[in-house]
């Protein structure tokens, strides 16, 4: 009894830091409706920080001295942060925003280690709370006892702060509808860039009051970003205490799911997490998010198909990578391959978030479940190679057609939530089940037949797939189903009241999308010869999300040029410097504040622009009803 | 008359929040070709008696028939199937795609084609989606993106689409809300033509009550909730109980017809 006692109190210990990151994160999407994937970079700054000043600081004055100290110099980085970035990108569709502070984190991932060095940091003890309470036999570190009191009094200050004062007012009102505060004389920058030190500030203090119980690293931040995003999903986007209420919750879950279910425990959580969302879609505490107010002018050109000039360059550039065997080595005829494996994957993702406006977290489920049944079929049924493509595909679109049906149910920030929680529990399968999937060791040996196995054969099969699964995307964008999939994108409503039925619409799209998906993962697992969870791994699925944004979400197939461009550059960088992530993360960063259309729509811009310097005179002069009365 | 059942029949609709009864017992009917105005001051329950009316919402007891079918509670899109249309309040169209793939959609739906993969969108139906903006006035904007539009122009291209499925019943939400007032008697005078050409039920709600008494076989009176009265144009209009309603709104009805907006 006294050992389950422990656990629970470990549990809540647990809770406290990641609700001071949770709430953080949640103050700040509720008034600036930006997703901060920093997040989690502002908490391992926090713990690094904080572990510096408190080496260096002596007594007790100087290790909580530092703690704080940390998390205000964290807090003035993140209003550095906002100033220079986020508010340049406040009116970008929300997907932006959260590819550049992806973009921040990549670069706090690689400056970590340059400043800090790629060691594990074991940080002092707590002055005052360096020994245990003996329970009934069991052992409890007095720290996690201060801990669990924290976590209410945080709660507490914060409450007061949002009910009691001024700024509070503003804030609660502004994350009900910010328009309309700005609209009311208040300062909106400066209450902005107020709410996001606050986020930050709880965040990092959060990462330093960690570092008594856990060592300091580089990789921190992905692992407690992924948590605190179940959190705040369960918890309800915008509600602190539901914040606080699910970091308990996920923390408890997390102590006795490893007691219980040792097998699964990473599953447990993710599957607490979905049941909620498919219960309560805006979380336990959480509102329905109200629809955003559509920001005046801002039209996008309509999609048209190819004409037939296009076309012909589009087979002359087909025709001209074609030719790549001829000239290139075998090692960059495997680069080749790679970029058209992931020109498939993009445009799969494309077509879902795109053209369905259905932005998912979790695509690398689907290239990777492609991926493990190629490896399924090949290793243990031994199958061959053309016969593994066209079965390998099916798993990954049974998975799509599994998860599509519960993530079709909601839309938004949510719907990217739900797909990233469904493609971690499919990445926890394949790592924890071990006896079936090889766990982390992966599924090794799985090579093409002769006839596919030299380089230049096997790019050109990548090639000619990738080509005929962009060109079916494409034509489908054109189909009476792509218009329907667009107008359920458009307006729900007007789609129900004409008719379509947007669920069965938009979940055929994700199972297209994951079907898809799947056809590059197969091919991936033939490329590299072998199959590991990393395939269906968190920063896969970002690579996805990457490359559209890139190439454009508002164009028709972007993604292309997007693949190629990240692909090619990140490949690059990686053989070039040790600090790839620095650059790539500063790359990002650029796009999406100079070239927020991606490449694809920067060119479109720009060729519209010179089309409509030429003709002068509208349509709109025309006006039939007005001139017949 | 024969026995057939009306185009639509409404019996006995209720609906409340929590404590507030949004709408009690309200009973009507309407022909084809009839155009029904719903009126009502502020917060009387159109709206929700409305979206009841085509599954936007349900209603807490009460039945609503089409041609003597009962349609009570089923979803919007299979009202719609049944030949039901509607235009909104606030106008919900499809803003990245042109004026005529707004229409192309719907055409698309009607045809059942949803789940046409690889047919071409931009060829379907062509023909018809140009002579239904041809009808409303909008054939020389085809090709322009929907966003673009001005509000007026929107509410027309929604009534294009209402009409796609070559409907028996059009029900519009405050058709002419937020539109000039020489737009809004263009659009219930288009309206009305259709609605008798193709001999379609209207039933509309409307503030404007120039557009009202102008356009409306007959009215509907609600008022918190409850119908509180029912009759041709000038029937409602000597109602005593109607004018102690409005007049609480400032408006005064005289008896001279005034014909014409303020332009």
């Amino acid at each position: 009894m006294a050992f389950y006692v422990v656990q629970f109190l470990t549990g809540l210990a647990s809770a406290a830091s990641l609700f001071l990151v949770a709430s953080g994160l949640s103050i700040i999407f509720g008034v600036t409706r930006i997703v901060n994937f920093a997040h989690g970079a502002f908490y391992m700054i926090g713990a690094y920080i904080a572990f510096t000043l408190t080496e260096r600081l002596s007594g007790a004055f100087g290790f909580w001295g530092g703690i704080v100290l940390a998390a205000l110099a964290v807090a003035l980085i993140g209003v550095i942060v906002e100033m220079v970035l986020l508010r340049r990108i406040y009116h970008a569709p929300e997907l932006f925003q959260l590819l550049a502070t992806f973009g921040l984190t990549l670069m706090v991932e690689d400056l970590v280690v340059l400043i800090w060095g790629p060691d594990d940091l074991v940080g002092r003890r707590a002055p005052g709370f360096k020994g245990a309470i003996d329970f009934f036999g069991q052992n409890i570190p007095s720290y996690d006892l201060f801990l669990i009191v924290l976590g209410p009094v945080v709660l507490g200050i914060l409450w007061l702060l949002f009910q009691r004062t001024r700024w509070g007012v503003l804030v609660r009102a502004a994350t009900q509808d910010r328009d309309m505060v700005a609209a009311l004389g208040v300062n909106q920058k400066w209450l902005f860039t107020s709410v996001f030190a606050v986020g930050v500030f709880l965040a990092a203090l959060g990462g330093a009051l960690q570092i008594p119980r856990d060592a300091v690293h580089h990789a921190m931040d992905l692992r407690i970003i992924v948590e605190v995003f179940v959190v705040v999903v369960i918890g309800g986007l915008g509600s602190i205490v539901g914040a606080f209420v699910a970091a308990v919750l996920v923390s408890e879950l997390n102590a006795f799911g490893i007691l219980i279910f040792p097998k699964i425990s990473i599953i447990l959580v993710f599957l607490v997490m979905a049941v909620v969302l498919i219960v309560r879609p805006w979380g336990l505490f959480g509102k329905p998010e109200a629809p955003a107010r559509k920001t005046p002018g801002l039209t996008v050109n309509p999609w048209r198909p190819l004409t037939s000039n296009e076309r012909l360059a589009a087979l002359a550039a087909l025709v001209i990578a074609a030719t790549l065997p001829l000239f290139a080595g075998n090692y960059l005829l495997t680069v080749g391959s790679e970029i058209a494996i992931f020109v498939i994957f993009a445009v799969s993702l494309h077509f879902l978030m795109s053209v369905g406006g259905l932005a998912s977290f979790g695509h690398a489920a689907y290239f990777g479940l492609g991926a493990y049944g190629i490896a399924f079929l090949a290793k243990m049924a031994g199958l061959p190679m053309i016969v593994c493509l066209l079965l390998g595909p099916l798993l990954g679109c049974m998975g799509a057609a599994v998860f599509g049906f519960f993530a079709v149910q909601l839309s938004g920030v949510y719907f990217a939530m739900l797909t990233l929680a469904f493609a971690q529990i499919v990445w926890s399968i394949a790592f924890q089940w071990v006896s079936v999937t090889g766990g982390d060791n992966g599924i090794l040996g799985v090579w093409p037949p002769s006839w596919a196995a030299s380089p230049s054969h096997f790019y050109w099969l990548a090639l000619g797939i990738a080509a005929l699964v962009t060109i079916a995307l494409r034509a489908m964008v054109f189909s009476p189903f792509g218009y329907a999939l667009r107008a359920t994108r458009d307006s729900l409503l007007r789609s129900e009241a004409i008719g379509i039925d947007a669920k069965r619409i938009q979940w055929t799209a994700f199972v297209i999308a994951g079907t898809t998906a799947g056809i590059g993962g197969a091919l991936f697992a033939y490329l590299k010869g072998s199959v590991f969870p990393d395939n269906l791994g968190i920063s896969l699925s970002v690579d996805a999300l990457v490359m559209v944004l890139l190439g454009g979400v508002e164009t028709v197939s972007g993604a292309v040029i997007g693949a190629i461009v990240y692909k090619a550059l990140n490949i690059w960088l990686v053989s070039q410097t040790d600090l790839s992530k620095l650059v790539l993360g500063g790359f990002i960063m650029l796009i999406v504040v100079v070239f927020p259309k991606g490449i694809v729509g920067m060119l479109e811009m720009l060729a519209q622009r010179r089309k409509k310097a030429s003709p002068p005179g509208s349509p709109l002069l025309a006006k039939p009803i007005e001139s017949a009365e | 008359m024969s026995v057939a059942p009306p185009l639509l029949a409404v019996e006995g609709l209720t609906k409340s929040y929590g404590g507030i009864h949004a709408v009690r017992g309200v009973s009507f009917s309407l022909r084809a070709g009839e155009i029904l105005a719903l009126i009502g001051p502020n917060g009387a329950g159109k709206s929700t008696c409305f979206d009841m009316l085509n599954g936007q919402n349900k209603p807490d007891t009460g039945h609503v028939r089409l041609l003597g079918e009962e349609i009570t509670g089923r979803k919007p899109r299979e009202v719609w199937r049944l030949g039901v249309g509607r235009t909104f309040q606030i106008t919900a169209t499809f803003a990245t795609m042109t004026v005529r793939e707004n229409v192309q959609v719907a055409l698309i739906s009607h045809g059942k084609q949803l789940f046409n993969l690889f047919g071409s969108a931009p060829k379907f139906d062509r023909g018809e989606a140009g002579r239904l903006l041809e009808l409303v006035g909008m054939g020389g904007y085809a090709d322009r993106p929907c966003g673009e539009l001005a509000y007026g122009d929107l509410k027309r291209l929604e009534l294009a689409v209402a009409l796609a499925n070559q409907p028996k019943l059009l029900l519009m939400d405050e058709p002419t809300a937020g539109m000039a007032p020489r737009e809004r008697v263009d659009l219930m005078r288009l309206t009305a033509q259709i609605a008798r050409e193709k001999s379609i039920g209207v039933l509309f709600t409307e503030h404007d009550m120039d557009v009202v008494f102008e356009h409306a076989d007959r009215i509907i009176v609600l008022n918190r909730g409850a119908l509180i009265a029912e009759g041709s144009p000038a029937e409602v209009r000597g109602n005593p109980q109607v004018q102690a309603v409005y007049l609480g709104e400032g408006l005064v009805y005289d008896a001279r017809h005034r014909d014409g907006a303020s332009a």
